[in-house]
C-alpha cells in the first residue's frame, strides 16, 4: 500500500520553477531516497510534503485521503537540512516542547524522551543547554525530536552531515530500525554512497522535474553498460576483439566491455581456449553516483534563472 | 488553539524565568523609589554643616541684631576691625566667611562683599542676600514713611484652585499633577511598544538564523507561531506592569515603617522650603486623587494592547525578513518608528492642547492613537472620539496581522539575500 501518493505537483516561485509536474509513490514501510543537485526542488517538493507551503498544482494523498497539513503534522517528523533548535532552552525542556507541538500530551512525550534519550544514551543530557552541545550532539539531538512522536512518515534531509562514523551508524541503525517497525522514511540527500546503502526506491529531481524513479537494483540494471571484471593470471596484454573492448588492464584482473549480443559464455570460453586460469568473473553494475553523474552532467552546475 | 497556547507559555516563561527579567522589573522600581525617597529625604533634610558668618557692619545696616530662620547659620558682629584686617583674622576665629559692609547710601548702595577660602555655597549666598535685601527694603520703607508690616499686607499675592465639578462631587483638580500622569503614561506606552516591539522582532530574526523555524513550522501554522510569540511577549509586558503596580503600592506602604521619622520630619518642618514642599506632596495627593484612576488604568491596559499588537506585527514582519545582518534590521525598522514618534511628538502638543484638531486626528488616528490618546486621558474626551479610537485600533491591528502574517510566512523560510519592498508588498497580498 502506498503511504504517500503525489500527483502533478507544481509550485511556481517568482523566478523559479521550483517543481514542475512531479509525480511519485512511497510505499508504506520503505526507505524511499529523493536525490537531487543543489537547487533541483527538493526542499520545496519536502515543504509541500509537511505542509509548509501549499502546491499551486496537483494533489498530495497521504495515509489514503487528501493531505491536510493540520491534522496530518502529527503523524510526520521532518528534519529540514536547515536546522536548528533554541540554544538558550535546556535539552529536556526543549525535546517536550517540540514532542507537545506534535500533539503529544505531557505524559506520552516524557516516556517517548525518556525511551530515546536512553536508547541513544543521551540522559545525562536532560538540564544541559542546547548551546553547550558539539554539532554532532545536537544532531542527534535534533533526530530524536523528530522521530519522537512515533510519526508514519520520516522525512530526513542531509540527516548524517555534521556526524563522526560512529554516531552515523547509530543513527543509520535507528532509522532501519524505525523502517522495520513500519515507519516510511523520506531521504533526501547527495550522498550516493548513503543512498545505495539505505535505500530501497530512489527518485531524482533536476530542474524542478523527476528524471529518475525506481528500485536501486533496477535503476541500477537499467544504466548497466556490459561491463565486466575478469580476475585472472594474465601472462601478457589483452587487446580488443571482436568480442570485447578493453576498458581497463591491471596486473591481474581486466575490465572489458562486451559487444553487441556477445554473451557471457562465449566471454568466457575465449579467455578458457587462451588457456588463461580465471579465478573471478563478475558483471560491473554502474554506482549511483555514476548514474547521478551521468545524468544531471549536461545541465549547469546551478540553475538559471528563468521567468514563469 | 492548544498548539498556540503552548507557544505562549514558552515565549512567556523563558523570558519570565530570565534573571535580566527579574533584574529589571524589581531593580527599575527600586531605582524609581530610591529616587523619589532621595529627593523627599533631601527636601526635608535641615541637618546641614553649621556656619559661623563674621559681619564688619561699617554701615550699621543691620543695627546689631539679626532675625532668621535659619538655625545652621550663626551671625557675630566684629567691632574694631577693618576689612584688610580682619582678612587675616576670621580663619583662626572659627569663621567660615564674612560680610563686609561699607557705608553707604539706602539709595545706591555699594556692592556687598562676602569674603571666604572657598566657594560660598548658592544656600549661603541666597540666605545673606535675603536678609540684606530684607532688612535694606525694610529701611527703605521706612525712610519713605510706610510701615513695613502694611506693605506686606498690600502686596499679598493669592493663589487660584480648580475644582472640578463631577458626579461624585467637588473635586480639587491639579493641572500639574494630569499633565504629569499624562505624560508619564503616554512615554510608558512609547517606550513599552518599542520595547517589546524589538523583542519581538529579534525572537523572530533568532528563530530564523537559529533554523528552528522551519522545524517548527511543519508542526503549526507559520501564523500561530508568530501569533504565539507576539502575545507571549505581550503577556511578559503585562506581568511586568502589574509586578511594578504592586511593587510601588507595597513600597508606598513600607515607607512609613521603614522610616518613622520621615513623617514627623515633615509634620515638624521648619523651614519656609520645607514647608512649601510638604504643601506641594499634600497638593500632590489631592490631585491624584482626584483623577479618574479607573479609567486611566483602562485605557492605559487597552491602548497597550492594541498598540503593542499592531506594531508587534510589523516588528515581526521585520524580523522574519532581515537575516543576521543587524542594520538590515536597522535600515527596515526606521519605517516603523516614525510613525510612533510621531505619535510621541503629537503626544506632547496634546497634553498642553487636549481639544486642537492634531490632538484629536492623532488620537484616533490608529498608529498615533496609542500614545496620543493615552496624552489625552485626563482630560475630559467626548465619547464619540474614544469610539473611533479603539474601533480603528482594533481594525488596523486586524488588517496588519493580516498582512504581516503573510509577509511573515514567506520571510521565515528565506535564507540568503533580503528581499525587496516590492517583493515584499508582492507576498503581502499573495494568496493563500
Amino acid at each position: 500500500m502506498n503511504l504517500l501518493t503525489l500527483r502533478h505537483l507544481k509550485k511556481y516561485f517568482a523566478t523559479q520553477k521550483a517543481v514542475d509536474d512531479i509525480s511519485f509513490d512511497i510505499e508504506e514501510g520503505s526507505i524511499f531516497g529523493l536525490l537531487g543537485p543543489n537547487g533541483a526542488g527538493k526542499t520545496t517538493l519536502l515543504r509541500m510534503i509537511t505542509g509548509i507551503f501549499y502546491p499551486d498544482e496537483g494533489e498530495i494523498i497521504f495515509n489514503g485521503k487528501k493531505f491536510d497539513p493540520l491534522n496530518d503534522a502529527a503523524n510526520i517528523g521532518y528534519m529540514p537540512e536547515e536546522r536548528g533548535l533554541y540554544k538558550k532552552m535546556k535539552i529536556g525542556e526543549l525535546a517536550l516542547y517540540l514532542a507537545r507541538l506534535k500533539g503529544l500530551s505531557k505524559d506520552d512525550a516524557m516516556v517517548a524522551i525518556k525511551k530515546w534519550f536512553i536508547k541513544l544514551e543521551m540522559e545525562s543530557w536532560w538540564n544541559k543547554k542546547v548551546e553547550d552541545l558539539s554539532k554532532g550532539m545536537g544532531q542527534k539531538l535534533q533526530f530524536v525530536t523528530t522521530v519522537l512522536h512515533h510519526p508514519k512518515l520520516i522525512i530526513l534531509d542531509e540527516p548524517f552531515s555534521g556526524l563522526d562514523p560512529v554516531n552515523a551508524n547509530l543513527i543509520k541503525d535507528e532509522i532501519f530500525n524505525l523502517a522495520k517497525n513500519g515507519s516510511t522514511i523520506i531521504f533526501s540527500t547527495h550522498r550516493m554512497e548513503q543512498v545505495e546503502e539505505i535505500c530501497n526506491h530512489i527518485v531524482l529531481v533536476n530542474k524542478g522535474k523527476k528524471i529518475l524513479d525506481g528500485t536501486v537494483k533496477a535503476v541500477k540494471q537499467d544504466f548497466k553498460e556490459n561491463i565486466y571484471r575478469i580476475g585472472a593470471a594474465f601472462n601478457s596484454n589483452i587487446n580488443s576483439s571482436d568480442l570485447f573492448d578493453v576498458v581497463a588492464q591491471k596486473e591481474n584482473e581486466l575490465l572489458l566491455k562486451l559487444k553487441g549480443d556477445v554473451s557471457r559464455n562465449q566471454l568466457l570460453n575465449h579467455f578458457i581456449e587462451k588457456n588463461i586460469d580465471i579465478h573471478s568473473f563478475n558483471e560491473v553494475l554502474p554506482s549511483l553516483n555514476e548514474i547521478f553523474i551521468r545524468l544531471v552532467e549536461d545541465t549547469p552546475a546551478t540553475r538559471k534563472f528563468q521567468s514563469v | 488553539m492548544n498548539k498556540i497556547f503552548l507557544i505562549i507559555s514558552r515565549e512567556y516563561f523563558s523570558r519570565v524565568k530570565k534573571k535580566s527579567f527579574l533584574l529589571t522589573t524589581i531593580g527599575v522600581p527600586l531605582v524609581i523609589m530610591g529616587f523619589y525617597a532621595a529627593i523627599i529625604a533631601i527636601s526635608i533634610d535641615d541637618a546641614d554643616e553649621k556656619q559661623k558668618i563674621a559681619i564688619i557692619d561699617e554701615a550699621n545696616l543691620f543695627e546689631g541684631t539679626i532675625s532668621s530662620d535659619n538655625k545652621l547659620t550663626t551671625f557675630s558682629f566684629i567691632k574694631n576691625e577693618t576689612e584688610t584686617s580682619f582678612i587675616k583674622k576670621y580663619k583662626s576665629q572659627g569663621f567660615q566667611s564674612f560680610l563686609y559692609i561699607q557705608t553707604f547710601e539706602l539709595d545706591q548702595p555699594e556692592k556687598f562683599v562676602l569674603h571666604s577660602e572657598s566657594n560660598a555655597s548658592l544656600a549661603t549666598m541666597t540666605l545673606i542676600e535675603n536678609i540684606i535685601n530684607k532688612t535694606l527694603r525694610e529701611k527703605r520703607l521706612l525712610a519713605k514713611g510706610i510701615n513695613p508690616a502694611e506693605f506686606d499686607k498690600i502686596s499679598g499675592e493669592v493663589s487660584v484652585e480648580n475644582k472640578l465639578d463631577t458626579k461624585d462631587g467637588a473635586k480639587k483638580s491639579n493641572a500639574g499633577v494630569a499633565y504629569g500622569v499624562s505624560f508619564a503614561c503616554g512615554i510608558l506606552i512609547y517606550m513599552m511598544m518599542i520595547i517589546y516591539g524589538t523583542q519581538v522582532m529579534r525572537g523572530v530574526t533568532e528563530e530564523k538564523t537559529n533554523r528552528i523555524a522551519e522545524v517548527v513550522v511543519s508542526s503549526v501554522k507559520p501564523f500561530q507561531l508568530m501569533m504565539g510569540k507576539i502575545l507571549g511577549i505581550g503577556a511578559v509586558g503585562l506581568t511586568q506592569f502589574a509586578i511594578w503596580i504592586i511593587l510601588l503600592f507595597s513600597m508606598q506602604m513600607l515607607l512609613p515603617i521603614l522610616f518613622p521619622d520621615m513623617i514627623n520630619q515633615i509634620n515638624n518642618a521648619s523651614t519656609e522650603e520645607s514647608k512649601e514642599s510638604v504643601a506641594m506632596i499634600a497638593a500632590t495627593i489631592e490631585g491624584i486623587a482626584a483623577l479618574p484612576i479607573g479609567k486611566i488604568v483602562s485605557a492605559f491596559i487597552f491602548y497597550f494592547l492594541g498598540g503593542y499588537l499592531t506594531y508587534a506585527s510589523l516588528f515581526a514582519a521585520v524580523g522574519s525578513v532581515v537575516s543576521e545582518d543587524q542594520q538590515e534590521a536597522q535600515q527596515m525598522v526606521f519605517p516603523i518608528l516614525m510613525p510612533i514618534i510621531l505619535g510621541f511628538v503629537i503626544m506632547t502638543k496634546a497634553i498642553n492642547d487636549p481639544n486642537s484638531s492634531l490632538a484629536v486626528f492623532g488620537s484616533i488616528f490608529p498608529l498615533t492613537s496609542p500614545i496620543v490618546m493615552m496624552g489625552r486621558i485626563t482630560y475630559d474626551i467626548p465619547a464619540w472620539q474614544i469610539i473611533a479610537s479603539a474601533l480603528s485600533l482594533i481594525a488596523c491591528f486586524l488588517f496588519f496581522t493580516w498582512i504581516t502574517g503573510k509577509i511573515y510566512r514567506i520571510g521565515i523560510l528565506m535564507y540568503g539575500k533580503k528581499p525587496s519592498w516590492k517583493e515584499i508588498m508582492k507576498w503581502s497580498f499573495s494568496k493563500g
